[in-house]
């Protein structure tokens, strides 16, 4: 579970997330919606103890992220914007040594392995180095990795960005089968996907939330029925 | 420790599976070699004993050791793979330290490849080995030092050559510390004792003794506490440092 009080972060004289709180439970997956320069990568870093919160807290499945950092990231698993890893190394040697540091051993260290090289079609590409990789293929890798320690907590900046229209599916039925147990928050600028995979969608736009709501309450308060024309309302100041 | 070896073992994997290791030791290698025989004189001087082999260490180290160190946190700061690393369950130190450890384990290898000059020697006379021991642990304690000073510039900034030339500079400074150039220049406006502190403070005076086969404590300890300060330092600039 995580669970967010009051969270600001300033960057000098510029406030990128102002007074953010909300709960997210397991079972629920979080549609992170905003447009760019919103806050959510913002927001996604001090979530995961990347960038300290100027002001509030932050706890994930019961662990205060700044009080017990390492406690709180080994439930998380995080895919950070544009999928950064290690250029000159291979998928499989990338992934062994991510199996290191959540120290998998014995048997589940190589079903898991297996596992998310089959769910990430990894397969044809293990032995190439990551800085040769295509785009799309460098965010499955990105994603592999932060699923690989099976966490409590998924938290995905934008995860689909950069796949083919077959990966996009694959990659949502990715998440939906993981969803049951698990709190997940991803953000996202396709709003269909909103709709096939998020229990849940917030909207924020300059540091604060706009909307929190399933997405049917989402297209309740609406005039329109297409996410992107709800989204383009919100946003832009017709609904608050 | 389980952290400090595994980030050890990417990094040093990273080492040779680019071509930073092998440039670096064959570099090492040759320079090494070079201003033994060529400015050191070793055969002329009739003498068996490595001494013109490690007087010339500082002066590689001055070059060498920076440039394997200004990428271990610049590069991985402007890649932005600093964000993977610090979500993982590991501790900003035990990624210093392991990285610090890859990068000095490679120059240790350099060091070791070093050994025909040490079987030359052998073969032409009969030096006293364990001071060539001492040496070469000497030399390699004084590479930590500036390896680890390089590793915390390199915290500071997102771009390699800014790190290298800063690195140089300190590196040259603590070098040069005991040095009449370096002691002349604040015995005009400073304090007696603490120009004797800053002369304490120098590379070169530590390392004579060293290179010599004396393994002295003191030199021993200030090479420690010196790569544990920098490495602390490391440690805090990277928390402060690693998302701007
Ligand atoms: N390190 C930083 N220093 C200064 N400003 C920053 C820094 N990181 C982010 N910002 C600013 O904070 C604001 C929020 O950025 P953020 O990356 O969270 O947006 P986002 O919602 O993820 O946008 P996008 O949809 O483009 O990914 C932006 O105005 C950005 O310029
Ligand atoms: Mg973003």
């Amino acid at each position: 579970m995580i669970k967010i009080k009051n969270l600001t972060k300033k960057f000098g004289h510029l406030t990128a997330v102002e007074d953010v709180s909300f709960e997210v439970q397991p079972g629920e997956v979080l549609g992170f919606l905003g447009p760019n320069g919103a806050g959510k990568s913002t927001t996604m870093k001090m979530i995961t103890g990347f960038l300290a919160p100027t002001a509030g807290s932050i706890e994930v499945c019961g662990f205060d992220v700044s009080e017990k950092p390492i406690e709180a990231k080994k439930r998380i698993g995080y895919l950070p914007e544009g999928a950064p890893s290690y250029g000159e190394m291979t998928p499989v040697q990338f992934l062994e040594f991510i199996t290191q540091v959540r120290q998998l051993s014995g048997q589940n260290k190589i079903d898991r392995n297996k596992e998310v090289i089959q769910q990430l079609h990894l397969d044809k590409v293990l032995n190439q180095s990551i800085e040769t990789l295509s785009k799309g293929f460098k965010r499955r890798v990105g994603l592999a990795q932060a699923i690989l320690h099976d966490p409590d907590v998924l938290i995905l900046d934008e995860p689909t960005d950069g796949l083919d229209p077959n990966q996009k599916f694959e990659v949502r039925e990715l998440i939906k089968s993981i969803a049951p147990d698990k709190v997940i928050i991803i953000s996202t600028h396709i709003l269909s996907e909103v709709d096939a995979i998020c229990s849940r969608a917030i909207i924020i736009a300059d540091g604060k939330v706009l909307v929190d709501d399933t997405p049917e309450g989402l297209r309740s308060k609406s005039s329109c029925d297409k996410m992107d024309d709800i989204f383009r309302e919100i946003t832009s100041g017709h609904i608050s | 420790m389980r952290n400090i070896i595994t980030i050890f073992k990417r990094e040093l994997g990273s080492y040779f599976a680019t071509p930073v290791a092998y440039v670096f030791i064959v570099i090492f290698l040759i320079m090494s070699g070079a201003m033994t025989f060529y400015l050191g004189n070793l055969y002329e001087r009739g003498q068996a004993d490595l001494s013109p082999f490690f007087q010339y260490h500082p002066w590689l180290y001055l070059f060498l050791v920076p440039a394997i160190g200004m990428r271990l946190w610049a590069e991985e700061r402007k890649s932005g793979t600093i964000e993977l690393l610090m979500t993982l369950p590991i501790s900003v130190g035990q990624s210093v330290i392991g990285k610090f450890l890859a990068a000095w384990v490679s120059i240790g290898i350099a060091l070791v490849l070093t050994f025909p000059i040490w079987i030359t020697i052998n073969y032409l006379g009969e030096p006293d080995n364990g001071v060539i021991l001492a040496a070469y642990l000497g030399s390699f304690l004084m590479a930590g030092g500036f390896l680890a000073i390089g590793s915390c510039i390199s915290a500071m900034t997102k771009n390699q050559v800014i790190a290298f030339i800063i690195t140089v500079v300190i590196c040259f400074l603590f070098l040069l510390a005991g040095s009449p150039l370096v002691l002349n220049f604040f015995k005009a406006w400073i304090p007696q004792n603490i120009v004797d502190a800053i002369s304490s403070l120098s590379f070169l005076t530590h390392f004579v003794s060293l290179a010599k086969g004396v393994i002295d404590l003191r030199d021993v300890i200030y090479f420690v506490s010196l790569i544990g300060f920098w490495l602390y330092a490391n440690t805090i600039i990277v928390e402060m440092k690693k998302a701007d």
